[in-house]
């Protein structure tokens, strides 16, 4: 089924507003998506109709606030497939996903063990396991990268031993859009007994991932990757993980009795959700999954996937441009660099435009270094740009050339 | 030139040009204008933190007035750099240290001012009048 997009842009009332004058091209998607007025309006309604703090009161309000959060916890179970709901913890987002997973497993740990992290990581799939492996004397081995952006199975294959106790890797890229094998990650790690972490910050707002089907031990997402809000997102952990991991945070709702002698922990999926959560948030990204499940994930990939090859077979006739990142297997990012002209000039002239994109690291900076480049132009589209704004953009850029040459 | 009238003059200079687009070319233009920081000197020491992209700034003392050289890897920041090394260079410390920057407001490069700017245009002018605080020490 084609997409409508005159109507899914009409979701969105950003996409209609000017930046430096001109019709505003947002295609900084990977960094932050938008959000639909049916989000909006929930997130509205959520402060005009029954603010309340949740789980405790006897009140009315805070019985719809707390009927409202399980709800959505409950959406995002069934969407991900995930067996339990209190294997649902709902966390601020990717990065305190991981923080938490790297706190308690850490505690798992001997010096000596083995953990395994990708090459093409964001920093913060990396640097709360550094932390972990500080803490816990853990070694971190690396699977490689190779030119086109993808990883070395191979080597994967040979770092895998009796010692290694996890394995933690993105689904998607967020630099470079490649889609990674993860199936085929977990499968191997489990035989030797590892458990795997899937980092799926990236994945989530364009592929649908089934979490019991693929045996993960732990997914992270953000809402805002999803045209849900900032400050919101969710960890899956198998029960048995969960239960075995140490409570992150300290504090109100975590608890089952408190006394100055000894405190018991509450169950999952409470323990692990500290003090008043992001209860607006909660809800507004269960409001999110129900947007895009009304426009259908299949419809997504399928639409994105056509919007990428339009841009990257554009993008190619551009003389001394070179697009980073080049496997079949991708989502709709396109990270690019144009002979010697630096990606901080060309976003700048863009952006003059109206013409939204990231540059920089990206918060990959082993990537860049693979590439031996300070940083990348990076275009990432979402179902709801177009066409046109593909053409707008890529003139743009020949613009910018034009003028920086 | 006091630091003032050099910022005249460049105000002057960009008033010429009606649209972003003239007045970022000119901005390049400048950029190639820019004394440019011997290679001894272009070392990490020497980079500006807070920046996406690379610059480098030196300054040196002549006849207790400061001079400055620089270098950019990217057009752009190299001409926002000429810019502030063009009323900053060859004067006196003290002069340096009491200037206010509000002429890039008026050259219509108010945006490049925020301190989140990842241009780091409010990190450059910290630096040189760091450099002119240094200086300026040394002569009392």
């Amino acid at each position: 089924m084609e997409l409508d997009l005159t109507n899914i842009r009409a979701d969105f009332p950003i996409l209609s507003r000017k930046v430096n004058g001109q019709p505003l091209v947002y295609l900084d998607n990977a960094a932050t998506s938008q959000t639909p007025t049916q989000v909006i309006d929930v997130i509205a309604d959520y402060y005009q109709q029954y603010n309340a703090n949740i789980h405790r009161g006897v009140h009315t309000l805070s019985q719809e606030a707390t009927d409202k959060f399980e709800h959505a916890r409950k959406t995002i179970q069934k969407h991900f497939n995930i067996p339990k709901s209190n294997e649902v913890i709902l966390t601020s987002g990717t990065t305190h996903s991981i923080n938490l997973v790297a706190f308690g497993f850490g505690t798992l740990l001997d010096p000596g063990d083995e953990v395994i992290v990708s090459a093409l990581e964001h920093h913060a799939n990396i640097v709360p396991w550094q932390m972990m492996c500080e803490r816990s004397g853990a070694v971190l081995r690396v699977i490689p990268m190779t030119d086109e952006g993808t990883l070395d199975m191979h080597t994967y294959a040979e770092l895998l031993n009796k010692k290694t106790k996890l394995v933690f890797v993105n689904h998607v890229s967020n630099a470079l859009g490649t889609i990674n094998p993860i199936e085929e990650i977990i499968k191997k790690a489990h035989k030797t007994g590892a458990a795997v972490l899937v980092d799926g910050a990236q994945a989530c707002g364009h592929l649908k991932p089934n979490l019991k089907k693929l045996d993960v031990d732990f997914y992270t997402v953000s809402a805002h990757k999803l045209c849900g809000p900032t400050g919101m997102g969710m960890l899956y952990g198998k029960e048995k993980w969960l239960n075995k991991l140490p409570p992150y945070q300290g504090g109100g709702e975590m608890i089952d009795e408190v006394t100055f002698e000894k405190t018991t922990y509450a169950d999952l999926p409470h323990k692990f959700e500290a003090g008043t959560p992001n209860i607006c948030g909660g809800i507004a990204f269960g409001a999110a999954l129900d947007y895009m499940n009304s426009i259908g994930f299949d419809e997504i990939e399928s639409y994105e996937e056509e919007l990428l090859d339009y841009a990257t077979a554009k993008l190619n006739q551009i003389e001394g441009l070179r697009i980073y990142g080049n496997t079949k297997h991708k989502t709709a990012v396109i990270s690019f660099n144009i002979d010697s002209l630096h990606p901080y000039d060309v976003g700048t002239l863009l952006d003059k435009m109206g013409i939204a994109v990231r540059t920089g690291h990206h918060c990959a900076q082993p990537i860049m270094d693979y590439y031996k480049i300070p940083g990348t132009i990076r275009a990432s589209f979402a179902f709801y740009n177009t066409k046109d704004e593909v053409d707008t953009f890529v003139n743009g850029v020949q613009r910018a050339i034009a003028m920086l040459r | 030139m006091t630091v003032e009238q050099v910022q005249d003059e460049i105000i002057e200079e960009f008033s010429l040009f009606d649209d972003w687009m003239q007045r970022y070319e000119y901005m390049i233009d400048l950029g190639k204008s820019l004394p440019l920081i011997d290679t001894k000197h272009k070392t990490d020491d020497n980079i500006i933190k807070g920046c996406q992209s690379k610059v480098w700034v030196h300054a040196d003392m002549v006849d207790e007035k400061v001079v400055f050289t620089a270098d950019s890897d990217a057009v752009i920041t190299k001409g926002i750099i000429a810019i502030l090394i063009r009323t900053f260079s060859n004067q006196p410390p003290q002069d340096i240290l009491d200037a206010n920057t509000d002429f890039i407001d008026q050259i219509g490069l108010k945006d490049h001012l925020s301190p989140t700017r990842a241009n780091g245009l409010v990190s450059m002018i910290k630096q040189l009048k760091l450099y002119a605080l240094a200086y300026q020490t040394q002569l009392n």
